[in-house]
């Protein structure tokens, strides 16, 4: 039997391939839809081999300023929520304090909680508050739920760290400054760096929150919705796409810098 | 060095630490001459980490002061402290390479060029080759190095080791502790060493100062530690001590003559640390290697003058250079002797009646109304 033979051998290999082709089927077509030329308003089937979308791509009326406002949404709410999150992290695993226990779980909260059910509790606040929806009202939301992510990650990189490293800093010659910046904050830094990814792409796509608290802004995600009711423009596609290839690029090149200085090193 | 700078001396006064009602440290005072290798042994838990991190300033004494030759640091901030410490688990900078963890204490002085010196330095521990790796690429004994160069390379005036050798296999310490040594008699600069094993206090240190429960026993040389020790902890805790209670029969001459079991036992005056009043108990110390042992039946070839005890021979177990016996007296369940393999007696076996005997000068006495076990090692914290 050598073809079972074959097989056996390769059977890792094959499950590996196909759930990669079971993840990466949705971006491969959205990327083949970015060079279509629909009939019609709806980019749901194969027509014609173009380019024009990525010549043109705010080329459909207010895609990119609501692209512009969730990118700039989801820059603040990531400074915000890393700024704060560590800090809270930082607190938790380092201070004991009253209350301590309950923030600890409390901060899970938001990511336990439905999405829906946190939407419309933070509309009734705010419109009890009387204050105007929009940018602030959104970015103050998102800082809240990418805070437990943040929480989560630095917390656990602060927890694995050995005290005796920031001990050692102070012993050679550093202040509590100088043994912040050096030592305590590149050993956490993973952590942040992971945390400040996980909200950066958690506050880009964010719908359901977004839509309950925006008013009259329109974000990126609300956008693709609203107009996936009337016809869905090729320019979509070609953002996903462009986005799909950024984030690639980007993990290509922190793989390739790791590997040249373990390189260097070894 | 010269012999009149004393910028290196270590003055501990009356410096004690508590937490709430906890005492860590009684008040204590200690003075480490510039130069020495000083040594603070003892179990884990009696105190001499947080002596050494009072030095280090990473503890805030509870009471005393710190003196480092004329200068008052006690209130100082460790990266203000001319002093540097090689930490139990090394605590190297995992994101650092080896060079610039060795380097680390220069640029925080705001030293530019450094590579002369880190590149010295990591000869000086034979790890010129391994500048560029991260500290997990490196074996324990290397990293054990690199946390040596990282405190050294900064000359200070006291360098402080807590457990350094505790990580690593017995082989590897055998040869760290002579390097360690080395080192030392190399830049001259005062080492203060905190270690649980009594071995790698005696063979490293000049002086050794034994505590115990936040106090020091007895402060002297390894053989001084050794041949005299003043309290039982410390007659247990460095090697064994066989500890036999007597009464003070009579003095003649610079001895004092004890009853033990119906037997007489000398014991030179000056050797006995306890006061020996007639009629009053003392604790007869004698060490196990310092026993000889005669089959009862040629116990009339003992020479005259020594001490001697009858017994029985319970277990015998051969080490190689030595055999270990245990014996069973009337005055003691259990008496430890070692005797060397150099003419096997092969009646001395378990169940055989034995004559023991040692030279009076051998003997130590000590205070009766200590805990005869105090400071025998357990099995857990053999294991430890």
């Amino acid at each position: 039997m050598p073809f079972v033979n074959w097989l056996k051998r390769r059977l890792v290999v094959i499950a590996g391939l196909l759930t990669l082709a079971y993840l990466l089927l949705p971006n491969v077509i959205v990327t083949v839809f970015s060079f279509n030329r629909p009939k019609g308003r709806f980019n749901y089937q194969w027509q014609h081999f173009s380019t024009a979308a990525w010549k043109n791509p705010c080329g459909v009326a207010d895609m990119c300023g609501s692209l512009s406002i969730s990118l700039q949404i989801a820059v603040w709410a990531t400074i915000g929520a890393t700024v704060l999150g560590t800090m809270i992290a930082f607190a938790l695993v380092r201070y004991r304090f009253r209350a301590r226990g309950a923030i600890n779980s409390l901060i899970f909260l938001p990511m336990a909680m439905p999405e829906v059910v946190m939407a419309a509790s933070l509309l009734t606040l705010f419109l009890n508050m009387g204050a105007q929806l929009g940018f602030w009202t959104i970015l103050i939301a998102h800082i809240m739920f990418c805070l437990s992510f943040v929480v989560t990650a630095v917390k656990a990189r602060v927890m694995s760290m050995d005290p005796r490293l920031e001990e050692a800093a102070r012993d050679l010659y550093a202040g509590p400054v100088q043994t912040f910046l050096r030592v305590t904050l590149p050993i956490a830094a993973p952590g942040i760096a992971a945390g400040a990814l996980l909200s950066f792409a958690l506050s880009f796509d964010d719908f359901i929150i977004t839509n309950f608290n925006a008013g009259s802004t329109v974000t990126f995600p609300m956008f693709v919705w609203g107009s996936a009711q009337r016809g869905t423009p090729v320019q979509i596609n070609v953002i996903g796409t462009a986005m799909f290839l950024i984030a690639v690029l980007f993990v290509l090149t922190s793989m390739l810098i790791t590997n040249r200085r373990s390189n260097q090193r070894a | 060095m010269t012999t009149t700078d004393n910028s290196g001396d270590v003055r501990l006064s009356g410096i004690g630490k508590t937490y709430g009602s906890f005492t860590a440290v009684h008040p204590l005072d200690l003075t480490v001459p510039q130069g020495s290798f000083f040594a603070l042994l003892g179990a884990s838990g009696c105190g001499k980490t947080t002596t050494l991190r009072m030095i280090a300033g990473l503890e805030e004494p509870s009471s005393g002061t710190v003196h480092l030759g004329d200068q008052d640091v006690t209130h100082l901030p460790p990266y203000k402290r001319p002093v540097n410490t090689v930490f139990q688990s090394y605590a190297l900078f995992p994101h650092l390479d080896i060079f610039e963890n060795v380097a680390f204490g220069l640029r925080r002085r705001g030293i530019k060029s450094v590579k002369k010196q880190v590149e010295d330095m990591l000869e000086l521990v034979q790890l010129g080759e391994q500048a560029r790796k991260k500290p997990h690429q490196l074996s324990g004994g290397q990293q054990q190095r690199v946390a040596v160069a990282r405190a050294l390379i900064n000359h200070p005036k006291v360098l402080l080791l807590d457990e350094p050798l505790g990580a690593l296999d017995l082989k590897l310490r055998r040869q760290m502790q002579l390097e360690l040594k080395r080192i030392q008699t190399e830049v001259g600069i005062t080492f203060i060493h905190v270690t649980h094993d009594q071995e790698e206090a005696m063979t490293m240190a000049d002086t050794v100062a034994v505590m115990n429960a936040g106090r020091v026993e007895q402060l002297g040389s390894p053989t001084d530690l050794y041949e005299n020790p003043q309290t039982t902890f410390v007659a247990n805790f460095l090697g064994t001590s066989n500890l036999i209670e007597a009464e003070v029969d009579t003095r003649s001459g610079g001895d004092i003559v004890l009853k033990a079991g119906g037997g007489k036992l000398v014991l030179p005056e000056a050797r006995c640390s306890a006061p020996a009043t007639a009629g009053g108990k003392v604790l007869v110390g004698i060490r196990p290697e310092k026993i000889s042992l005669t089959h009862a039946d040629d116990a009339g070839a003992i020479p005259e003058g020594r001490n001697r005890l009858t017994g029985r021979i319970v277990d015998a177990s051969f080490i190689g250079v030595s055999t270990q016996y245990v014996v069973e007296s009337p005055v003691c369940d259990e008496l430890a002797v070692y005797v060397q393999n150099v003419e096997r007696d092969g009646r001395l076996v378990p169940g055989a009646d034995v004559v023991l005997h040692w030279s009076p000068a051998h003997t130590f006495g000590l205070d009766a109304a200590q805990d005869i076990d105090a400071g025998v090692e357990t099995v857990e914290e053999e294991a430890a």
